[in-house]
């Protein structure tokens, strides 16, 4: 295409277009696509043949870069949005645009659509800056390449640069896609371009791009369209620092990190065109997320906290064990002076209304204190537990990007270690902050119920753990849906012994008291340090994960009369955060004889979405999985049914013995994963309900049934199957501890195999008489039964089996010779 | 209709032969010698490499099923392709001439594989350069022959039954069985491998679906392979071929190399000494032993408008019955 640039000189630039013959009559809208240095228009190949029908794709190759011609001038900042002016113009495009950009070219595509505002329409961004952030150094990667013999050998010389940035894909790119980016770059001098663009990167003051890239970044605040950041975290240029930048200046932008991918993030996530493109259909739909729910407005979270600091000043609200095997007691007026005074104190040290703190605090008074006064403050508190690994703490802090850190020592040396960001407060600092706040003579405004409370993280038995925002609205009808399902009063007291909810004691106005045990393991949690934190505050709720109630059934012989009788306090026992088989439920009942036993279903999203007791469980039997009960008042469940691929496409429905993904509506479910935008979409496509993940069925009782996760459905040519309701079958049988069902063969046409944990029984191939019974039992055409001495399960609950590598095993065992 | 089956008196054939006249066609077969199917069928007696005789066994024929082959593990090339290749030639030739309107052509699922695992593969064209063994290339390059002949005036299928077996059998069977016996079977490495078979009834009654439904699209000019759709171990299935005929389930164990060296070995013996029978053994079925082989049968199933009627657990126990 050629045209005449701004100073008159005719150019001749090379264009991907989806209507080059300009029969433009059916273009809706046009996508405006910008690549970087030193890639050119073939970055946007997949874009272009995605793209429906009613929307042109264009993109167009930067003078001296790609195949566009080699005009041996130099181009700076200003001249090439100028330049990509006169593209559109020439193109015809007119008519509403959303740019998309790359690299450096979304300063480009910023400065020509802060130029051409009544054709915009929304911006997409992929791993780019507008900015250098203040106080951080320019990426040392740049700064390098910058210095000029460096630039010259780097950059033109020799294909370095060039190579370097196919090199920054996650993935290592297909050799005939590096192939493909390197091209245009053939030669010296077609790279010429590739320095020049390096060097037009304004890191110091008085570069002549300077001022137009801090007017692109000081006007782009005043763009009202829908945005899109797409990032690759692993970019060690445009890292994540610069992604804060631009939410910062883009507040109103959708933002998804994809978890793995680099600097090329278009090549390394699989799913991002697709993304990019749903999220085009939906802003010309006008799709908008969930409206805020018309409910009245909540208790805040605190109230209860001044409450029973008023009414009952020196009654105990929290329990801790110490060092020398004594409890240390906090008073209800004790621990609502803390939180006043953190409260008072964190904010005169900067933590403000709107930040992100993440805290690496054991489960304790410092932790609910904290807890408590970021919430008063409005600061919004991310909570990871060890559970997730060193790396897995590692990718939710740097996705979450807290502003402040407060960390006991352990976790100070991991942030350390780590580089994670944020500034750091040690817990140690928190009294010297107490006595800061005792001076402030007043606290900060109260946050509002929209404002953001937490950020929690999934477990990650499916890939890499998720975000999960809530805010104060939703905490606080968490805690009512707590305090009414449960009939919680003030005259109840917490055993908490699952780590997310030791926090909700002061929300719920109960006493609290922490077990002795290491809380990063519920498998250290004895029966006698159990019974001593029921006895220390006369604990009537205890809730736990199914690996603490192991830990405590196989230590219960050590308990002395006394400790079976301060058992006999309790009158609710809940088991949660992963499922709990009957036989521990049980075993619970019986060593807690006035409690009821219960378990609740729901998930970091949720919680709770429905609940069973121990006698609903018997009475049921053997049915399409794992029953959880009744949903709760107010949580709707419906279910989505599975196409022959196991994939759920069926409308919500509350037909009953259809399996189906689990989709539930409540107030109290979370309001979005975090920076997770197309995860986000996909969970709430029917706009204010959450897809679980989880599949099950209703029976006619209105009972919910979970037959296991959608990753793990087996797809078989007579249609998809959920793996609980065989396993279940399977463990009935006497030889089988354990049993796991999963599918070996490619999805759709998958067969059944069936890997049971057997004391009796040699590993490998189960013998042809265990095979004949672990079929009939299962009452499915299973192919395979094999055996294990064990089955691997999930780091954080130590009960998800983790079916996903059951799988893979089986299928390399039944591959045979490969 | 009236068929033709060639190669009408083996496992497949003979029930063949029972599910046409089941369904009311009038059936004629032609093999080498008599297989005495009865009254209502016509036999011929002749070769299918003897074209004169396959040309008169067509005349006043509607349709084909052709069955008759060579099949084996050893062998000459030479034999193959007069048999296998030549006789399906000297088929096309006979339905053409005598007006013959749908043939199903009786290929094998080798055709398309080169002794990889196959999990869950659809059927894919024949190869006859990747196909392993005198007897998978001949069929393979029998089987495009035939398919090419999909046309106006004739329609062609061909159908890949995997290890078809049942009551009678002499080659899996009949082998498995003898050995058991004698305490003499051996697995190769854990026999973790999977492996589709077929009762040969559902491959008759897979045959017969694909005659009536022939001139469909879905089902002219194509290859489906044919199974029970499901998959056991070769542990499982020699265990219990073995249980069903009165044997001992195999003890012992030899790893996959050594049986594949000891398979080319005595495929070596066998060929210098001019035995006509088969080695106990080949390296082909060591592989074949050792590797999982299991197929999609969706666009089957669909195609044929077809599922099997007999279970393994049923086939086993119509296989125990009939040794009992």
């Amino acid at each position: 295409m050629t045209a005449r640039d701004a100073d008159g000189v005719s150019r001749t630039w090379h264009v991907l277009d989806t209507h080059p013959d300009g029969s433009v009559d059916d273009v809706e809208l046009t996508l405006l696509c910008v690549h970087g240095n030193p890639t050119w228009s073939y970055l946007w190949r997949r874009l272009l043949a995605a793209a429906p029908s009613g929307i042109r794709v264009v993109a167009v190759d930067h003078l001296d870069m790609g195949y566009s011609e080699r005009t041996d001038t130099v181009r700076r900042l200003g001249q090439r949005i100028e330049d990509l002016s006169v593209v559109t113009a020439a193109l015809g495009v007119d008519g509403p645009v959303v740019t998309v950009a790359h690299d450096w070219g979304g300063p480009i595509s910023l400065g020509w659509a802060l130029a051409h505002r009544e054709q915009l329409r929304g911006i997409v961004l992929l791993n780019t800056a507008v900015h250098q952030p203040e106080g951080a150094p320019a990426p040392s990667i740049i700064r390098l390449a910058r210095s000029a013999p460096v630039l010259q050998a780097n950059t033109v010389t020799t294909p370095a640069f060039l190579r370097g940035t196919t090199l920054l894909s996650g993935t290592s790119l297909p050799r005939s896609v590096a192939d493909a980016f390197a091209a245009p770059y053939a030669t010296a001098d077609r790279r010429s371009a590739i320095g020049a663009f390096v060097s037009d990167i304004p890191l110091e003051p008085g570069h002549p791009s300077a001022s137009t890239l801090d007017a692109i970044a000081a006007d782009i605040g005043g763009l009202d369209v829908p945005a899109l950041l797409l990032w690759g975290p692993g970019d060690p240029v445009f890292s994540d620092r610069y992604l804060n930048d631009l939410i910062g200046r883009l507040p109103q932008a959708d933002v998804h990190r994809y978890e793995g991918a680099r600097h090329l993030v278009i090549e390394d996530a699989p799913s991002l065109v697709d993304d990019l493109l749903t999220w085009v259909a939906d802003l010309r739909a006008g799709r908008t997320s969930a409206e805020p729910s018309p409910h009245s407005e909540g208790e805040p979270l605190w109230s209860a906290l001044d409450e029973r600091a008023l009414d009952d000043p020196s009654g105990i609200a929290l329990a801790e064990p110490t060092t020398d095997g004594a409890w240390r007691k906090v008073t209800w007026d004790l621990l609502h002076r803390n939180v006043d005074l953190l409260a008072r104190g964190l904010a005169a040290r900067g933590v403000h209304r709107g930040d992100r703190v993440a805290v690496l605090i054991t489960p304790g008074a410092d932790l609910l204190a904290v807890v408590y006064a970021c919430w008063r403050i409005g600061a919004s508190v991310v909570v990871t537990d060890a559970g997730l690994g060193v790396r897995g703490i590692h990718r939710a802090l740097r996705g979450a990007a807290p502003q402040h850190v407060i960390a006991i020592p352990r976790g100070m040396t991991l942030v350390r270690a780590l580089r994670l960001p944020g500034r750091r407060i040690p817990v140690s600092e928190l009294p010297a902050i107490a006595r800061l706040g005792s001076t402030m003579s007043s606290l900060p405004q109260a946050p509002g119920p929209d404002d953001e409370a937490v950020v929690a993280f999934t477990s990650g038995s499916t890939g890499p753990a998720k975000g999960v925002v809530y805010r104060h609205r939703q905490v606080q009808r968490t805690r009512d849906a707590l305090r009414e399902h449960y009939a919680i009063t003030p005259r109840d007291s917490l055993v908490a012994a699952f780590a997310p909810w030791a926090v909700l004691g002061p929300a719920l106005g109960i006493a609290s008291a922490i077990p002795d045990m290491d809380v990063t393991s519920p498998r250290t949690l004895t029966a006698r340090a159990f019974a001593a934190s029921v006895r220390v505050v006369d604990g009537t709720l205890v809730w736990a994960s199914p690996a603490a109630f192991t830990s405590i059934l196989g230590s219960a012989g050590g308990m002395s009369d006394d400790d079976l009788a301060a058992l006999g306090s309790l009158r609710l026992v809940l088991g949660a955060g992963a499922p709990v088989s009957p036989a521990l439920l049980h075993g619970m009942a019986r060593l807690c004889p006035r409690a009821e036993v219960r378990t609740p279903y729901g998930m970091t999203e949720v919680l709770p979405v429905a609940d069973v007791t121990i006698g609903e469980i018997d009475g049921a039997g053997l049915g399409p999985g794992v029953l959880v009960g009744h949903p709760l008042e107010g949580v709707d469940v419906r279910i989505s049914e599975l196409d022959s691929s196991g994939t759920a496409v069926g409308p919500l429905s509350d037909r009953t013995g259809v399996l189906g993904e689990v989709v539930v509506r409540a107030p109290h479910q979370k309001d979005r994963y975090d920076r997770l935008w197309a995860t986000e979409r996909a969970s709430s496509r029917e706009t204010g309900w959450h897809r679980t993940g989880d599949v099950g069925e209703l029976d006619d009782a209105g009972r919910l049934w979970i037959g296991g996760r959608l990753a793990h459905v087996i797809t078989t040519a007579d249609g998809p199957v959920a793996p609980v309701r065989i396993e279940q079958a399977v463990e009935l049988l006497p030889e089988v501890e354990q049993a796991a069902c999963v599918g070996v063969g490619p999805m759709g046409t998958q067969h059944l195999v069936v890997v049971v944990v057997s004391a009796k029984a040699a590993g490998g191939l189960a013998d042809l008489g265990l095979t004949e019974r672990v079929r009939r039992a299962a009452g499915a055409d299973v192919a395979a039964v094999l055996v294990r001495n064990d089955l691997p399960v999930d780091v954080r609950h130590r009960s998800k089996i983790d079916r996903t590598a059951i799988s893979r095993w089986a299928g390399d065992m039944l591959a045979g010779r490969s | 209709m009236r068929v033709l089956v060639t190669g009408g008196r083996g496992l497949l054939g003979s029930a063949t032969v029972r599910e046409l006249t089941a369904r009311g066609h009038e059936v004629t077969t032609l093999q080498r010698s008599p297989a005495g199917h009865g009254p209502e069928v016509r036999e011929i007696l002749g070769d299918v490499t003897d074209a004169g005789v396959v040309r008169a066994a067509a005349e006043g024929r509607d349709a084909i099923v052709h069955l008759a082959a060579l099949v084996s593990m050893v062998g000459a090339w030479s034999e193959f392709e007069r048999v296998n290749v030549g006789g399906t030639r000297n088929v096309l030739a006979a339905a053409s001439a005598a007006g013959v309107t749908r043939l199903v052509h009786v290929s094998s699922p080798s055709v398309a594989h080169a002794g990889e695992p196959l999990v869950g593969v659809a059927s894919t064209p024949a190869d006859p350069d990747r196909a392993r063994g005198n007897y998978a290339r001949s069929k393979a390059i029998a089987e495009l022959e035939a398919l090419s002949h999909d046309g106006e005036a004739l329609a062609v299928s061909a159908i890949r039954p995997h290890l078809v077996w049942g009551p009678g059998d002499t080659q899996l069977i009949g082998r498995i069985a003898e050995r058991a016996r004698q305490g003499r079977l051996v697995l190769i490495d854990d026999g973790a491998a999977l492996i589709d078979t077929t009762y040969v009834d559902n491959a008759a009654e897979a045959l017969a679906q694909a005659l009536d439904r022939c001139t469909r699209p879905e089902v002219r000019g194509r290859a489906l392979v044919v199974t029970n759709g499901q998959p056991r171990t070769v542990a499982e299935l020699v265990g219990r071929i073995a249980e069903a005929s009165g044997g001992a389930s195999p003890r012992r164990h030899v790893p996959f190399s050594v049986a594949r060296t000891a398979g080319a070995v005595l495929e070596r013996v066998w060929a210098r000494s001019g035995r006509e029978d088969e080695p106990p053994l080949t390296a082909f079925v060591a592989e074949q032993l050792a590797t999982a082989h299991w197929f999609d049968q969706r666009e089957t199933r669909a195609a044929l408008d077809w599922r099997p009627s007999v279970g393994i657990e049923e086939g086993l126990a119509r296989l125990g019955a009939s040794y009992a």
